[in-house]
């Protein structure tokens, strides 16, 4: 058994999984997500499971982080024109007081 | 119920479970020991019926059920997927455009796109023998298959999946793996039961039902993973509503 490289590969999949959850911006999380998914599949390797380091590796760093990529890309185009509507609402949040959803919604993994 | 009472309620199992969990953790096995008692079995099971890979046989012959279960949740995900993601009436369709890709771009593409399907097809045809099978391949399969976006475009990769064609694919793959387990009812009394001659040891033909079975989760994983991705797709690059911006960003 490799055990330094098991001690690394955990220690990478346990601040991976701590930063995806304080992190609270998706597009972030999705790439952090991939990041931890990789270092689960090395883990699984090198615990001597080949089979579910192959689905690790396909399931959870290529295809879950491209479908939340895609819904992140598709939600925030949607609320693309709001930061105009929140403008005129008086009651609403100032206009410079709150991040704008970007249009483009940071997509650089769902387009090219 | 309150937000107490809630947070009382969660405390109290959470204390039981902690208290079993540490007590189930004292009788275990030492990690990385050399006793592994199903692991035993499972490998005495899979040899007795010519399985080279272990963990397929427990997945398509030992738990071959289990596997059943699996397969219908994702055949499920992809119903609803498609049921919930279709063109609703506020929405509309506009074709997405044709789009210059980097030389470099398109040439990293044209050489990875048969590699890496013939790696998914590779992953499933051996799942009886090395690691991978129908569900690991079935994914390699169908992300292979978008390197076409990175590569080309959109347009491109609409045309190398027919939609209609993997639908009922998907169905007749999930269809398949219930009407071998009502073979095995038939021939040998059980549901899924092993009812086909095992073959030699190492051979991509033995395993009996394996590597059938293996195939049709193969089938069924890559079709169901292109439609649903596809869907998403969709939503993400071509559908839009009316009250959004026709302006597409890229």
């Amino acid at each position: 058994m490799n055990t330094p490289l098991m001690a690394v590969a955990l220690a990478f999949v346990v601040v991976c999984a701590t930063v995806a959850v304080l992190c609270r911006e998706p597009v972030r999380q999705a790439l952090v997500l991939a990041a931890m998914g990789l270092g689960l599949s090395v883990l699984f390797a090198v615990l001597q499971a080949p089979d579910v380091a192959l689905s690790q590796l396909a399931v959870g760093t290529a295809l879950t982080p491209l479908l939340i990529l895609l819904t992140v890309r598709k939600v925030s185009r949607r609320s693309a024109p709001e930061p105009a509507r929140a403008a005129q609402d008086p009651d609403g949040p100032a206009p410079g007081g709150r991040p704008a959803p970007r249009p483009d919604g940071g997509n650089e993994g769902t387009g090219r | 119920m309150t937000a107490r009472a809630r947070l009382l309620m969660f405390a109290a199992a959470a204390a039981v479970i902690a208290v079993f969990f540490a007590v189930a953790c004292t009788e275990m096995p030492s990690f990385g020991g050399a006793s592994h008692p199903y692991g035993d079995r499972a490998v005495a099971a899979a040899l007795a019926h010519r399985t080279a890979n272990v963990v397929s046989s427990v997945n398509f012959d030992l738990r071959a059920f289990d596997t059943l279960g699996e397969e219908s949740i994702l055949f499920g995900t992809v119903l609803s997927a498609t049921l919930l993601l279709r063109l609703a009436r506020d929405e509309r369709r506009r074709p997405a455009a044709s789009e210059r890709v980097l030389p470099t771009t398109r040439l990293f593409g044209v050489i990875l796109l048969p590699v890496a399907l013939v790696v998914g097809v590779y992953i499933v045809a051996h799942g009886q023998l090395s690691p991978g099978g129908g569900f690991q391949g079935g994914v390699v399969l169908a992300t292979a298959l978008h390197l076409g976006y990175v590569a080309a475009d959109y347009r491109v990769l609409e045309k190398v999946r027919p939609l209609a064609v993997l639908d009922v694919a998907d169905s007749i793959a999930a269809g398949a793996f219930v009407a071998m387990g009502a073979a095995g009812l038939a021939a040998g009394g059980a549901f899924l039961k092993n009812v086909l001659p095992l073959g030699t040891f190492n051979r991509i033909t033995s395993g009996g039902t394996v590597p059938l079975l293996n195939a049709a989760v193969g089938v069924e994983v890559a079709s169901g993973v292109i439609v649903l991705l596809a869907h998403f797709l969709d939503q993400a690059v071509e559908i839009t509503g009316t009250d959004e911006p026709t302006q597409e960003d890229h």
